[in-house]
């Protein structure tokens, strides 16, 4: 506790915050005590150097949005550029003859292009007529499902009870711990995680919370490299009404995004450990993760309203904290989770965001 | 153009620089870039290499144009381009393949001072880093909104959930302590 009030002392001084009279009483403490005078400089040496941390990190993160800018443009990572003069000297030297074998190129294109014609034609009908048939399938389709008598089923919908069942999870510790909802992996006796590489792991679930619904779980295949600096962190606090998010996840084999936005700040039946949302989700998106435009985490989509339309519901991310802290309590002799506390999706557009996100993403599938 | 505008035009980039400005280090990357990616290339670097080497480079020119007393006596094309080839030429000698026939196509200034500053830097930055990376969360998170983010106390009370800034601020300086303390032994050892 001293020492507390000695740093705040300091930093007082160092910030200028004195009134005239404490800053000569310390200014003679400091010349009679050569301890705090020595602390005064340590402290000042070492906020500094703290301050210079962050400023070259934040340099270089400017840095890193420039080059993935440049390289989007093609400004950056093309060796071609290079050997442009040799391209002009061969141009100079072959003018004549890619002369000739353009306007050959250009017969040719002309020719193939007056073929092409009836043929598109024809088959861009067929394919109108086909569709509209579809059309109409799917519309009797979706007449059938409502006529059919509404399912007693509970209000949250479960993954759909398959021999496979798919969810999603993140990385929340480069170490190859993973979040997902506690339903998603009930049911399944050997658990896979896929990433965006199409790398498959095996993983096994170490703590389970039905309560707020989430699992953590665990890659245990060699194969698995540890990641450092996950780019997002996981927000504490609570998100505001129509904060707006965008979502990550596997209702088909292969990742989709979606957007939407906080539209209550408390889930089914008032549950308070819950948001609900308005976005566009389906089975296989339980255990997505919720970020908001500072690329933080807020929440985890668990369950949809079968009832009423775009009406998900997403446990708040704030009970991940609660998961980890029991999990590292429970068992000490594991390495501790440590949750993400990266910025790397601050400031940098929604695109650029969702590729860096998506290799943390996992299809999480089992039997 | 003429050499004033130039240098004008210099000095303005390197304030932008300073500044931590986005458009500043846009517009010295795409005008040097592809400079320093065709020499990495022709002395038998990858692209990937020539952007690490760029990066460092911008590094150290951002050290620079925060200097006070440090004033650029040449265009920043040519510090640029001195810059990343003392840097790859080092390189090449950790990895035993300097020839000593590296082609210097531009003019060069001598800058072995600022990468031996630069990397002393360097590696006060790894520690510090370390040492965050130590402390874990929300211990992390908070030094980060306060220190570097220079959120006010009363923000962050609210952001992390405490119920008022006092504790808040408490649980700051303890991280702090423990931070300080990370810090300082790497030091030692190191």
């Amino acid at each position: 506790m001293d020492e507390i009030i000695l740093m705040e002392t300091i930093e007082r001084y160092l910030g200028g915050e004195m009134t005239p009279q404490e800053k000569v009483f310390f200014d003679d403490l400091r010349k009679s005590n050569p301890e705090i005078d020595q602390a005064v400089v340590e402290h000042s040496y070492f906020l500094h150097g703290l301050e210079k941390y962050g400023a070259a990190k934040s340099f270089k993160h400017t840095l890193l949005e420039v080059e993935s800018k440049l390289m989007d443009e093609g400004v950056i990572s093309q060796p071609k550029l290079n050997s442009r003069a040799k391209v002009v000297q061969m141009w100079n030297k072959y003018k004549r003859n890619m002369a000739v074998a353009a306007s050959i190129a250009g017969f040719i294109s002309l020719i193939t292009l007056a073929l092409m014609v009836p043929l598109t034609k024809k088959y861009s009908n067929e394919g109108i007529q086909s569709l509209v048939k579809e059309l109409n399938k799917t519309r009797t389709e979706v007449d059938k499902l409502k006529h059919a008598p509404s399912v007693p089923s509970a209000t949250p919908q479960k993954a759909e009870p398959k021999v496979d069942f798919r969810g999603t999870g993140f990385l929340i510790d480069g170490k190859g711990y993973l979040v997902t909802n506690a339903h998603v992996i009930s049911r399944m006796k050997n658990i896979y995680v896929e990433n965006n590489k199409g790398d498959y792991f095996s993983a096994s679930s170490i703590y389970t919370d039905n309560n707020v619904d989430l699992a953590i779980l665990k890659i245990n295949d060699t194969a698995y490299k540890t990641i450092v600096n996950l780019p997002y962190s996981i927000k504490r606090a609570n998100s505001d009404l129509g904060e707006q998010f965008f979502t990550l996840g596997f209702p088909r084999s292969e990742i989709v995004y979606g957007e939407g936005y906080v539209s209550a700040k408390s889930g089914n039946d008032g549950d308070s450990t819950a948001y609900q949302l308005t976005v566009s989700a389906n089975p296989g998106n339980s255990g997505g993760p919720v970020v908001n435009r500072n690329g933080e985490i807020i929440g985890i989509i668990t369950a949809k309203d079968s009832k009423a339309d775009g009406v998900v519901y997403a446990t708040k991310s704030r009970n991940i904290f609660k998961l980890v802290d029991q999990l590292n309590k429970l068992d000490e002799k594991e390495q501790a989770v440590k949750t993400p506390a990266g910025n790397g999706l601050k400031g940098i557009d929604r695109v650029q965001q969702v590729k860096k996100m998506e290799e943390f993403v996992f299809m999480v599938v089992g039997n | 153009m003429n050499i004033l505008e130039n240098l004008e035009k210099d000095q303005l980039l390197l304030k932008g620089l300073a500044g931590n400005d986005k458009a500043a280090v846009e517009a010295i990357y795409r005008e040097n870039y592809t400079m320093i990616q065709s020499f990495i290339l022709n002395n038998s670097g990858s692209v990937d290499e020539a952007r690490d080497i760029f990066q460092e480079a911008m590094v150290v020119l951002y050290e620079k144009s925060k200097d006070t007393t440090f004033s650029l006596n040449c265009k920043i094309k040519t510090y640029v381009y001195s810059v990343c080839r003392r840097l790859w030429l080092k390189r090449l000698q950790q990895l035993n393949k300097y020839n000593t026939q590296i082609e210097s196509i531009e003019e060069v200034v001598p800058v072995e001072e600022e990468i031996e500053e630069h990397e002393k830097r360097n590696a006060d930055f790894i520690l510090m880093e370390h040492a965050l990376g130590k402390i874990g969360e929300p211990c992390k998170s908070l030094l980060d909104a306060y220190y570097l983010q220079k959120k006010s106390m009363q923000g962050i009370a609210d952001e992390f959930g405490y119920t008022n800034a006092d504790n808040a601020k408490t649980q700051k300086y303890k991280c702090l302590i423990r931070l300080k303390k990370l810090f300082f032994a790497q030091y030692k050892n190191a």
